[in-house]
């Protein structure tokens, strides 16, 4: 049997990963990108500790978060199709109003 | 034998997400995190949850992914043309804060968790029955907000991407005319 902290030291690397990318990135696709990937890594510590305590309670956890991610989905990737119509860029250095 | 499964799905998750945050083309971002979802989507069925593992891959890179595919082609992004270099500072202070907080995020999990004696999988709680009673009785309330939040963020995302209405619309015209350098 694996460990289970071994599943959880692989979600914080990754999470990790996810949360350099979404610093250092400046493509806002490749920012919502980064955040999925931290995402699916809070979501593989949810089913991490379901195991651990043999409660499911954790997998509707995960099975909520992946119905809000696909709502947040929708909406982020609108709003980039609405701000790119505007200032022809999604470089989110160039996006430095609040207003326009 | 189940090590080796195991250290194939997390080295593939690895070095797949090292990609989808370090490679310049978009497109190639979104397939490498295709790749890290369905090596995740591995972890899960070893986890004793194969529902949320066939999940992961319908909803996440059946739909999500093919989503940002759509809109990384509709608005043709290009390879970044950063505004940072790769080694500017930013991107060293980046990188150490995620080490730093990689490192204490590790160092919490492994002194929690080193000897957890994890339970042999109870068949009965971790069935696809006892998933559907979670689903539909104890967690009715929530699924069926969930659906409500899924049908408003469709109208609202309908709603923000659609076109403006007709080219001569003031607004519009103003913003191209005080147009920020392309």
């Amino acid at each position: 049997m694996i460990p289970i902290a071994w599943y959880l030291v692989l979600a914080s690397v990754l999470f990790c990963i996810g949360a350099f990318g979404a610093l250092t990135r400046r493509s806002g696709i490749a920012i919502f990108l980064s955040i999925e990937l931290m995402l699916n890594a809070a979501n593989l510590t949810l089913v991490a500790y379901s195991r651990i305590h043999g409660d499911s309670a954790g997998q509707m956890f995960v099975f909520f978060a992946l119905a809000v991610a696909a709502a947040e989905a929708a909406v982020g990737l609108g709003l980039f199709i609405s701000i790119y119509r505007l200032r022809h860029t999604i470089d989110v250095n160039r996006l430095n109003r609040l207003r326009w | 034998m189940l090590l080796t499964v195991f250290a194939l799905f997390a080295g593939v998750a690895l070095v797949s997400a090292i990609v989808v945050v370090l490679h310049r083309n978009p497109v190639v971002s979104t397939m490498s995190l295709v790749v890290t979802l369905v090596a995740t989507a591995g972890l899960f069925i070893m986890l004793g949850s194969p529902f949320l593992a066939a999940l992961q891959i319908l909803l996440y890179t059946g739909a999500i992914l093919v989503l940002f595919l759509f809109v990384i082609m509709l608005l043709n992004v290009q390879r970044e043309r950063t505004t940072t270099t790769r080694m500017s500072g930013m991107f060293i202070g980046a990188g150490i804060c995620a080490l730093v907080f990689a490192g204490a995020l590790v160092r919490l999990f492994w002194s929690a968790y080193a000897d957890t004696a994890v339970k042999p999988l109870d068949p009965e709680a971790f069935s696809l029955v006892s998933v559907a009673r979670d689903l539909f009785a104890t967690y009715l309330l929530p699924f069926e907000m969930i659906g409500l939040l899924l049908l408003v963020a469709v109208v609202a995302a309908s709603w923000v991407a659609k076109k403006p209405e007709s080219a001569d619309d003031p607004d519009a015209i103003e913003v191209v005319k005080q147009g920020e350098p392309r």
